[in-house]
């Protein structure tokens, strides 16, 4: 559907220092998120499909028509390209009503059917009580619609939205992701959507696009790339905290498991399909798959002294852990712990002290670029 | 009292504010819009303009529509008469006089809008002829009067354009800063004055025009929103 395969050098300036973009990808989905920091170059490879900015090399394809090709020198305007754009800010033209900017994109020919066209999709974004008022008069939810509906009204073949959801409060941030899963379900347009949020990806995507310096780094289904980062960069741009070096001991394709040294300590995991005994590999555990507990006190003498070095005390696939930091999450507790390691679950437990144990589970261990 | 200068001034000053605001407002526009070889060039040329003596811009004026010019000669071909030493020229020297500063002030309208403003309707299908008119346009229409406001003053007060190539002719070229000058000459402060007043009262309007509009046309209108 689209394929862009773009090349653009910017040299150090006084405010940024130089950035290459050099973007290669292809989306066949109806719901595409290039996801990625900021500064990682999403927002300018949007501006280069849209025709706003003028790759140096490559070319973009679009359902087929060429929209750029720097070999033969094609390098379509804006308006040829047919692409929606949904700005940041809406970009609704602040002397226009929200109807006025409706009709603005049906072109200049006030034709019965554009007419049509325009009232439908007032009907449809639910805009009708306020077609009339100009956009400093309407709620932020009644603008965002007003400039998607406005986006779709000459039937793009795609609709690009940059971080439509930037500054937006819980609720309205709601209201978007609904309005964006009517459009997928109502109208065919392929969908492509700029943002640093990752929930934002998994809301709205089929197709994630991870990007960082300025390259496509990853991509697949969300649920993929979240289990299987290609790079430590990678699993941390997606919020994964334990990553951890480990070596390989040893494989038993048979019972489906492995033997891994993790910061000097054996652990079972599960088999890891086309590495070998011996190899040094990064390997990660997400926070709310693992578990931990304080470790037991024991009174001796009166004196409360901990199981710390008690190691045979510890069970397989666990290890001490001197807990730095509880953060309460809305719906969990999230506890840090010193070397970096990061335990997400429900409740903190009574008179817990600094020693804890940390347990991963074999099947939370998983290797990066693993296959 | 004679009130032919007046007369004279006022037609004079509006017509050349309508050529300066066309001539003006595509020149800023292809200035902020566009790029292009010689752009640097361009842009030296119409602030020239600003830095040359008055009466230097009448030489060149002289020299380009005089009698003896290719552009004089097939005016009088044409037309029967010369141009210099008309009303006509009276207008001619009054747009060179206003220009220069309407494009300094279109440009800087032009500038303030918000590109994604221009981003989006180029995405929405809209030709540069119908965003320069449906968007940028009514998104500077404040700034845009006032830049008209104070073209509209420059072109009743100039005085050394007009006097080289529409001479100070009563009754016919006479605006209201050469009678102004005429009265003092032959000692008649009562009509200098006079014609001084009125046409102070008329730039003070034209400023004032400027100053009100001068602001961004929707700059409440964001700050609402």
């Amino acid at each position: 559907m689209l394929e862009a395969r773009i090349q653009k050098r910017f040299g150090a300036r006084q405010d940024a220092s130089a950035f290459t973009l050099d973007v290669d990808l292809e989306m066949t989905s109806g719901g595409n998120v290039l996801f990625g920091p900021s500064g990682s170059g999403k927002t300018l490879t949007l501006d280069c499909i849209a025709g706003f900015v003028r790759p140096e090399e490559g070319r973009i394809l679009l359902l087929d028509e060429i929209l750029f090709d720097s070999k033969a020198g094609v390098h379509l305007t804006p308006q040829r390209r047919h692409c929606g754009y949904v700005f940041q800010n809406y970009a609704l033209f602040p002397h226009m009503t929200v109807k006025e900017n409706l009709e603005f994109a049906t072109g200049v020919p006030k034709t019965l059917e554009n007419r049509r066209k325009v009232n439908e999709m007032i009907d449809r974004f639910r805009l009708t009580d306020v077609a009339g008022l100009h956009p400093h008069e309407v709620s932020g939810g009644q603008k965002q619609r007003c400039s998607i509906a406005r986006a779709l009204i000459g039937e793009p073949r795609i609709l690009l939205l940059d971080e439509p959801s930037q500054g937006l409060d819980a609720t309205l941030r709601n209201e978007l992701y609904a309005v964006l899963r009517q459009v997928r379900a109502e109208f065919k347009t392929p969908i492509l959507l700029v943002t640093h949020d990752l929930e934002e990806s998994f809301e709205l995507g089929d197709e994630l696009f991870v990007m960082h310096h300025g390259r496509v780094v990853q991509h697949g289904a969300p649920k993929d790339v979240l289990s299987r980062p290609v790079t430590a960069e990678v699993a941390e741009l997606l919020g994964h905290k334990n990553v951890l070096a480990a070596e390989i001991l040893g494989l038993d394709p048979g019972r489906n498991s492995s033997r891994l040294r993790i910061d000097d300590f054996e652990m079972a995991g599960p088999y890891l399909p086309g590495q070998l005994i011996g190899d040094r590999i990064t390997v990660f555990a997400r926070a709310q798959e693992l578990r931990a507990w304080p470790q037991t006190l024991r009174i001796v003498k009166g004196a409360v002294s901990k199981t710390r070095t008690g190691d045979e005390r510890l069970g397989p696939n666990q290890i001490p852990a001197v807990l730095e930091r509880v953060v309460p999450l809305p719906n969990s507790i999230r506890l840090e712990f010193a070397g970096g390691l990061t335990v997400t679950q429900n409740a903190l437990p009574e008179s817990a002290g600094r020693d804890w144990v940390v347990e991963f589970p074999p099947e939370s261990i998983r290797a990066i670029g693993g296959k | 009292m004679d009130l032919y200068p007046l007369w004279l001034s006022l037609r004079v000053a509006a017509a050349s504010t309508a050529i300066a605001l066309v001539v003006g407002l595509g020149t800023a526009y292809i200035l902020t819009n566009r790029n292009f070889r010689g752009k640097d060039v361009l842009d030296a040329l119409v602030t020239l303009p600003l830095a040359l003596p008055p009466t230097v811009l009448g030489f060149y004026l002289l020299v380009l529509i005089g009698r003896s010019s290719p552009i004089g000669i097939v005016w009088e071909s044409l037309f029967g008469g010369p141009l210099v030493f008309t009303v006509k020229a009276a207008i001619i020297a009054a747009v060179l006089h206003a220009t220069p500063l309407l494009i300094k002030s279109a440009r800087a309208a032009f500038e303030s809008v918000d590109h994604t403003y221009e981003r989006a309707a180029r995405t929405l299908g809209a030709s540069e002829w119908r965003l320069f008119w449906h968007v940028t346009l009514p998104l500077t229409q404040r700034q845009i009067v006032a830049a008209a406001a104070l073209g509209f003053a420059r072109s009743l007060g100039d005085f050394g354009i007009t006097l080289m190539v529409a001479g100070n002719i009563p009754g016919k070229t006479q605006t209201l800063a050469l009678a102004i000058y005429s009265a003092v000459e032959r000692g008649d402060s009562t009509q200098a004055a006079f014609l001084a007043v009125i046409i102070s009262v008329i730039a003070l309007a034209a400023v004032f025009v400027m100053t009100r509009f001068g602001s961004r046309f929707d700059s409440r209108r964001e700050a609402a929103s």
